[in-house]
């Protein structure tokens, strides 16, 4: 019952008014029944989701081997990390492509085919949704590039290239790290039309329109136009959301890696930074290390979307 | 390309007119159709059609790999289509599980268990979740949303090693609860949930609140009968995840495992079950698609309003 603010509130509520002394705690009081609402669902979430990032961060600091009690380490594993470990810049250089080519890629094409399809009859364009959109919920069902790609002569790619008499010997291409990286683009570009495709199907139902009529009115002259100065604008909600799906989706490539070429691949040509923190957790257990790996990770992921956010805000102004 | 201009322009200056002040007053007439050229409608024809074809072509060779005899899956050169269908794969398939070490039903049990309690548990416990996050304002109500659409941010995979400790803690390695417990917890459900709950007029949970309703009450009875495609989608969602889930690191017991750690093993089993296996990748595939085809319209629903706002 004084004035003084304390931490909580601080951290939960901007400014009390005037008038109105311990008014967090009344407001508390009076939506005791909402808290009981999110009260399971957020217990779970920090016991699954916020904590193990605040641990990752602090184990990140210490030297773990999983028998003996974690020692503090300081700045050791990230230097070590970035100074000493050779194959960690072989990891980020291979995340890095893959976010920065499948990233944006299947980006626009979520919206590109989302925006064609939107165009055609009711019917059609629900075919072509699962099309585009079933190989991201099907499971492991990338495991059948492994036929198209297979070291073989059976295999679709080696099948043709021989039949052609293009090469006179099949080519084992998740063994060679020259082709490793690029089937692994593809693979992952196929798979990533996912929340976000559905996100802009129904984003682009939304739109007004009367919008494009009067767009129309104003000297809009043909598609792309009206996609820029009309469409873009008016989902900007949606192209926010799925941005976020696709950032996230693409720098956590790791396990279409460890199926497809292998763990750890050929001269880690298909290595990326999510095998690269499985390779020290799972493989050699050093835990402090491999949270180092998951911390930088995190940044990544979180600085990228959020520069990406700002970006899109943006769009047809 | 020429752009043919397909729309007929209708003459603006008739009918514009000045109003009081000055300003000019547009019309809003349609237009015929909105202008489209025709070289740009066969352009991204042509352009879609190509990618969907890239996109089904592994689809298709799934399934048509599930039918074909032995003989035709290693032939030279490879046929993409079937020629002479069979459910040899499929009955052997049938065999194995009968020969399997741990009864497959056992399997198809973990398996329902895990997607199970996992989904309807991540529905329920983010629908409740979504409820008050959308509906009322409370202290902390927006700082707990920030940190859920930060989370989106981050791919669960960061917390992977964490979880492992934490789970420990718990005592729950090599129990189910470790698969099914943060799956009630998903950020992505909440989110979608939240979104869609705040289309719900106010009025209509207002006058349940004089009425003298809980806000259990408001949930269950006004709010969850009113959101059901956002249920779909969080089913969906939820269920494909758990679905292709082979219990990781967290579980060792075999007869603990679910389904699909069983149908890797049988696929994993190299070119003596090349066959098998592409039976068992058509049965994982099938099961999820068929329920996307199902729900399809009502899961369109719910992402219109998944947008973000700043």
């Amino acid at each position: 019952m004084n004035n003084e603010r304390n931490a909580f509130q601080k951290i939960f509520l901007p400014k009390p008014a005037n008038h109105q002394r311990n008014s967090t705690w009344s407001l508390m009081r009076q939506n005791k029944q909402s808290y009981f609402l999110i009260a399971p669902y957020f217990v779970l979430f920090f016991t699954f989701t916020v904590l193990p990032v605040l641990m990752a961060v602090a184990l990140s600091f210490t030297s773990f081997n999983m028998l003996q009690p974690p020692q503090f380490a300081g700045w050791s594993n990230y230097i070590r990390l970035f100074l000493e470990n050779e194959v960690f810049m072989t990891a980020l250089q291979n995340t890095l492509i893959i976010a920065v080519v499948a990233g944006p890629v299947s980006y626009v094409l979520c919206f590109t085919f989302a925006w064609i399809i939107n165009e055609m009859p009711p019917k059609i364009r629900a075919f072509m949704t699962v099309i585009f959109y079933a190989p991201s919920i099907s499971g492991n069902v990338f495991f059948v590039w492994l036929w198209f790609f297979s070291g073989d002569r059976m295999g679709f790619v080696n099948g043709l290239l021989l039949n052609w008499g293009l090469i006179d010997a099949p080519i084992n291409y998740f063994r060679d790290p020259r082709y490793i990286l690029p089937i692994l683009l593809v693979v992952q570009i196929w798979l990533s039309l996912g929340v976000a495709f559905l996100a802009f199907i129904a984003g682009l139902q939304t739109v007004d329109r009367a919008m494009y009529e009067a767009g129309a009115m104003d000297g809009i002259r043909n598609r792309w136009q009206e996609l820029w100065y009309i469409t873009l604008p008016s989902m900007r909600p949606q192209l926010m959301f799925g941005a976020v799906m696709q950032i996230t989706a693409s720098f956590a490539v790791g396990d279409i890696s460890i199926q497809l070429a292998g763990f750890p691949s050929v001269a880690y040509a298909g290595e990326t930074i999510v095998t690269h923190m499985m390779d020290f957790g799972w493989i050699r257990f050093e835990m402090g290390f491999a949270s180092a790996i998951a911390v930088i990770l995190f940044l990544m992921m979180v600085g990228t979307n959020k520069a990406v956010q700002r970006l899109l805000r943006k769009v047809g102004t | 390309m020429v752009a043919v201009q397909v729309s007929k322009r209708i003459d603006r200056s008739q009918y514009a007119t000045v109003d009081e002040r000055g300003k000019k007053i547009k019309y809003a007439r349609r237009t015929k159709k909105l202008s489209r050229s025709v070289g740009g409608t066969v352009a991204l024809f042509i352009f879609i059609g190509i990618f969907a074809i890239f996109m089904v072509m592994p689809m298709v060779l799934t399934v048509s790999n599930a039918f074909k005899p032995l003989d035709e899956l290693f032939y030279f050169p490879p046929r993409f289509f079937v020629r002479n269908p069979t459910p040899t794969n499929f009955s052997d398939l049938f065999i194995l599980m009968q020969q399997s070490w741990v009864p497959f039903s056992r399997y198809i049990l973990n398996s329902l268990i895990i997607t199970g309690f996992g989904t309807v548990g991540h529905l329920l416990f983010a629908s409740a979740a979504a409820y008050p996050l959308a509906k009322n304002r409370f202290p902390g109500s927006k700082f707990l949303m920030s940190i859920v659409v930060l989370s989106l941010m981050f791919s669960p995979v960061v917390t992977a090693i964490p979880n492992f400790f934490i789970m420990t803690q718990l005592n729950l390695i090599d129990n189910q609860l470790a698969i099914i417990l943060p799956a009630f917890s998903a950020s992505l459900g909440l989110y979608l949930m939240k979104q869609f709950m705040e289309q719900i007029p106010d009025s209509l949970i207002e006058s349940a609140r004089i009425d003298g309703c809980w806000e259990v009450g408001i949930w269950w009875k006004i709010v969850m009968p009113n959101v059901k495609p956002a249920w779909l989608t969080l089913i969906i969602l939820m269920f494909q995840a758990l679905w292709a889930n082979t219990g990781g690191t967290f579980i060792h017991s075999e007869e603990l495992k679910p389904m699909t750690f069983a149908m890797n093993q049988i696929a994993a089993g190299g070119i003596a079950r090349a066959g098998t296996g592409a039976a068992v990748m058509f049965i994982t595939m099938i099961v999820p698609v068929t329920f996307f085809v199902i729900s399809q319209s009502r899961i369109v629903e719910t992402m219109a309003t998944s947008g973000m706002k700043e």
